[in-house]
């Protein structure tokens, strides 16, 4: 399979590597300097980062080790972009950037480029206009830093084979007792996800995640299928689908994720705290972008009566 | 000369006869006789609402009074069917509520149920008596005001674990304030509060009311209220069980419980206080189920309430107990027949509790009427599971779930085959089976080898090759439901015993190794099995043949292809080129 020329977010020419397996990454670890994302002002060098460290696309920043919120948010501004409106963000400088409170860039992780802004990449892979976001695969996201919270493992989904109404009752119990696991208080656990223009819904466990990249991470796995449906003529004759190319459609969509809370309130994922949001989220949906300009009310009632 | 009973005498016969089975074969013996039974079946059950449609079944049993239905394959209990997968209830109570105007029960798992059917259901049966609705979704607590608003001579509503939107609490005020027939009511899945006043005139003038399961919204303090007009209560379940100690709320709880004498089973019990515990004391000698499974007591405080219940046939209840605890329910409850033990902590990646393959043995050996098992565990070994078959060859369920997939025997670190292989060959009744640890293709050769009466297999990161799908499609003779998930099963052993899935509900496999094109041979092959792919990466002939699907549903049936799937799911048959055309 070949490497897709890929382009760094802020369509500098210079093409990146992506590596095509997980497989490949692993021989090729000395090469993820080179293929790890870069946002930024156009034309500034990446500082040096250490492999596996990257800020999620919802702004928590692993190297100020802030465990349960984050101070640093390009998310945040994106946010405050979203809410000055998209379009206004856009124009700023004719391709999106997300400027850091401190200036620096920001790496992201493979999980995180689901939620791609608007105006980076529309259009199939062979575009040639294509502006897309190369990502690193990693295999076991766990181990790839030391981060994550030790206390959960991977997920398998179904496994151990608890009902969901059973887990939800329990994690509710377990944050009422001593803090064990270090999550947060009780409040929405399996909530449903739905993706505008997909066919159907999926359920998620909030509580199996302990950052916005790891949710990320496993909604773009859950869903990489509808985008694949979309440009499903070109992956005729592949077995199996490779992270590299579930990148390629991803951040090619348009899409934001946002959450219900327990207000009936319909906010952008990534504002507040990784507790506060486990708490409050009654509900996921990965909106389009475009119809979360601005997301002010009157927006959030034409998508509520669209849905 | 042909000399029979009178219809009427048959018929009154046949009134006697409540099993389908039996039902079955009185069909079976002449026409007449056929038509006879069918015009007096007032029961049906269906085990696969897509093996059947609504217009066969009330062609053939015109007057049916009690229905029963199952829809999503088990393991959506665990969501690994997608959602929108189909199971809608809504064109049977259609056809029904034209059918059958006299029909007085509806009891529905794993099924989506919309407000629009309860509302119909609600409308259509001026009889309607029992609703019961377990795990299903798709309805808000607005089609449960429905129910509780028309019908009249309601008598149980039961939403079991169901999923429910839930709106307001506002739905058990529609209840008409003549309504007096309630024998049982199960809340317990729902999450807002009800009106209390509501809730108490509702239960003082159903003089009936024998199982009223609470939700958690109901508060401790009130809980008396409630018992002290239904003193008859045969089940309870409480709302929450926690409540700031204080003596008047203890004593008032402690004489509420005393005037229950009829009360048998318990649950409920969220969030349970131990402080609260003694208050329930006077009805434990009479309970015969006991489920703590909400209860986040620890096994000190469990031992102790076990050890007042020495009538206990059934008992669930989390991890907390610890060894030590079954240690003293072996000792006490001399009756027990059913044990479930559900994780804590299921995701934690070290164990919380001290609760290993020992408790289980333990009360394998003091209690000689266990027959059911549900064990979450987090270590076996074969020489563990060997004991339990000893003790234990009245075993009818056993499901063992060690929580790590593929875990080995934690002594000699070898495959489990052997113990669980001890189980199939002691345990001759048993019917139902669940497998988790380190297994071979071996423990499958036991399995098809011994499991005679086995009739419902669930296998989870397990086998080696088609050897072992085969051992057990082409031994197991009673078996009706398989599912799979996460083994190296392909396309050899299913196609090899095609024929054997007509003789069962359903088979469920997923992430296993079966291709697309022998979906499509199966598919073509057998027209009397629906062969489902369920395929969430897009249509499965984009890609080569053999290429193994994501999920495959296969089940027997007389009513053709589905016509309600989404597009996930595509029918293998001949038609299957067209199709996609």
């Amino acid at each position: 399979m070949s490497i897709p020329q890929e382009h760094d977010y802020i369509g500098s020419s210079e093409p990146l590597q992506v590596g095509k397996s997980s497989k490949d990454v692993k021989n090729n670890l000395f090469n993820l300097k080179e293929t790890e994302l870069r946002l930024g002002l156009p034309g500034s060098e990446s500082p040096e980062r250490k492999v596996g460290n990257g800020v999620s696309i919802f702004g928590k920043d692993l190297k100020d080790e802030s465990v349960n919120g984050f101070s640093h948010s390009p998310l945040k501004n994106f946010v405050s972009g979203a809410k000055r409106g998209f379009s206004d963000a856009i124009n700023d400088s004719g391709k999106w950037v997300l400027s850091m409170n401190g200036g620096s860039e920001v790496d992201l992780k493979k999980g995180d480029t689901l939620f791609s802004p608007k105006g980076v990449n529309v259009g199939g892979k062979n575009n040639n206009n294509l502006q897309s976001t190369p990502v690193k695969p990693v295999e076991e996201k766990k181990n790839e830093n030391g981060s994550t919270a030790p206390a959960s493992k991977a997920q398998v989904v179904g496994w151990p084979p608890v009902r969901s109404f059973r887990k939800n009752t329990l994690a509710t119990n377990l944050s009422k007792n001593s803090d064990v696991t270090g999550k947060s208080g009780s409040g929405c656990l399996y909530v449903k996800v739905s993706m505008d223009g997909a066919p159907y819904l999926r359920k998620i466990d909030l509580k199996t995640y302990s950052s916005y990249t790891e949710l990320s991470s496993a909604l773009e796995k859950m869903f990489s299928c509808f985008t694949i449906g979309q440009y499903s003529h070109g992956l005729a004759g592949q077995e199996s689908l490779s992270e590299s190319r579930l990148m390629d459609l991803l951040h090619g969509s348009e899409y934001v994720l946002t959450y219900e809370d327990k207000d009936g309130d319909w906010m952008l994922v990534g504002d507040v705290p990784w507790g506060m949001f486990t708490d409050s989220c009654k509900r996921l949906r990965i909106m389009k972008g475009s119809d979360a300009i601005g997301l002010a009310p009157r927006t959030m009632q034409k998508c509520k009566s669209q849905n | 000369m042909a000399y029979s009973f009178p219809e009427e005498v048959l018929e009154h016969v046949f009134s006697f006869l409540c099993s389908d089975k039996d039902r079955n074969a009185v069909s079976l013996v002449c026409k007449s006789w056929y038509e006879i039974e069918r015009w007096c079946r007032r029961r049906i059950f269906i085990g696969n609402c897509y093996s059947v449609t609504p217009d066969i079944v009330i062609r053939r049993f015109p007057k049916v009074r009690s229905m029963e239905m199952k829809g999503k394959p088990h393991f959506a209990d665990f969501n690994l069917v997608p959602e929108g997968w189909g199971a809608y209830v809504y064109p049977w109570i259609s056809a029904m509520s034209v059918a059958y105007p006299l029909l007085e029960e509806i009891k529905l798992k794993r099924m989506v149920v919309t407000d629009e059917c309860l509302e119909l259901i609600s409308k259509s049966f001026k009889s309607f008596k029992v609703l019961v609705l377990s795990s299903c979704e798709g309805f808000t607590t607005d089609g449960l005001a429905s129910i509780a608003a028309n019908c009249r001579n309601l008598r149980e509503l039961d939403l079991k674990e169901s999923e429910v939107e839930d709106l307001s609490g506002h739905w058990l005020s529609h209840f008409p304030e003549h309504c007096t027939s309630l024998v049982s009511l199960n809340m317990s899945c729902l999450g807002s509060e009800v009106s209390f006043s509501a809730l108490e005139r509702l239960v003082g003038r159903c003089p009936n009311l024998k199982t009223l399961r609470l939700n958690r919204a109901v508060p401790l303090e009130k809980l008396p209220n409630l018992l002290s007009r239904a003193p008859q209560l045969v089940e309870l379940g409480t709302g929450t069980y926690s409540s700031e100690v204080r003596v008047d709320i203890f004593s008032n709880l402690s004489e509420a419980f005393s005037v229950c004498k009829q009360l048998k089973g318990l649950s409920g019990l969220w969030d349970a206080v131990p402080a609260y515990l003694p208050a329930m004391y006077s009805v434990c000698p009479g309970l015969t189920s006991l489920n703590l499974s909400y209860a986040t007591i620890q096994s000190p405080d469990l031992s102790k309430l076990v050890s007042q219940c020495p009538n206990l046939q059934r008992l669930w209840v989390l991890d907390y107990i610890e060894d030590s605890g079954l240690e003293a329910l072996a000792t006490s409850c001399k009756d027990l027949q059913e044990l479930r033990v559900f994780p804590s902590d299921p995701f934690g990646a070290e164990p919380n509790v001290s609760l290993t393959e020992q408790g289980l043995v333990t009360v394998s050996e003091g209690c000689p009427k266990l027959q059911s098992v549900l064990y979450f565990c987090r270590q076996m070994s074969n020489a563990a599971l060997v004991t339990i078959a000893k003790n234990r060859p009245n075993m009818i369920r056993f499901r063992l779930c060690i929580i790590e997939p593929q875990a080995p025997d934690y002594v000699t670190l070898e495959p489990l085959d052997t113990g669980f292989g001890a189980i199939v060959k002691s345990c001759k009744e048993l019917r139902r089976l669940s497998l988790s640890g380190l297994l071979t293709d071996r423990v499958f050769e036991y399995i098809g080898t011994h499991a005679k009466k086995l009739e419902m297999l669930s296998i989870a990161f397990a086998g080696d090759s088609d050897l072992g799908l085969h051992h057990v499609l082409s031994g197991c003779e009673s078996l009706r439901k398989l599912e799979i998930r996460d083994c190296p099963f392909g396309d050899k052993a299913l196609l090899a015993n095609a024929a054997k899935l007509e003789t069962m509900r359903s088979l469920w496999m997923s992430s296993c190794s079966v291709s697309y094109g022998a979906c499509k041979l199966l598919g073509q092959k057998m027209p009397r099995l629906n062969v489902e792919v369920i395929d969430e990466r897009g249509p499965p002939e984009l890609r080569p043949e053999i290429c193994p699907v994501e999920k495959l549903y296969i089940y027997r049936t007389v009513a053709g292809r589905r016509i309600d799937m989404p597009d996930f799911i595509w029918t293998m048959d001949e038609d299957a080129a067209l199709q996609h055309s």
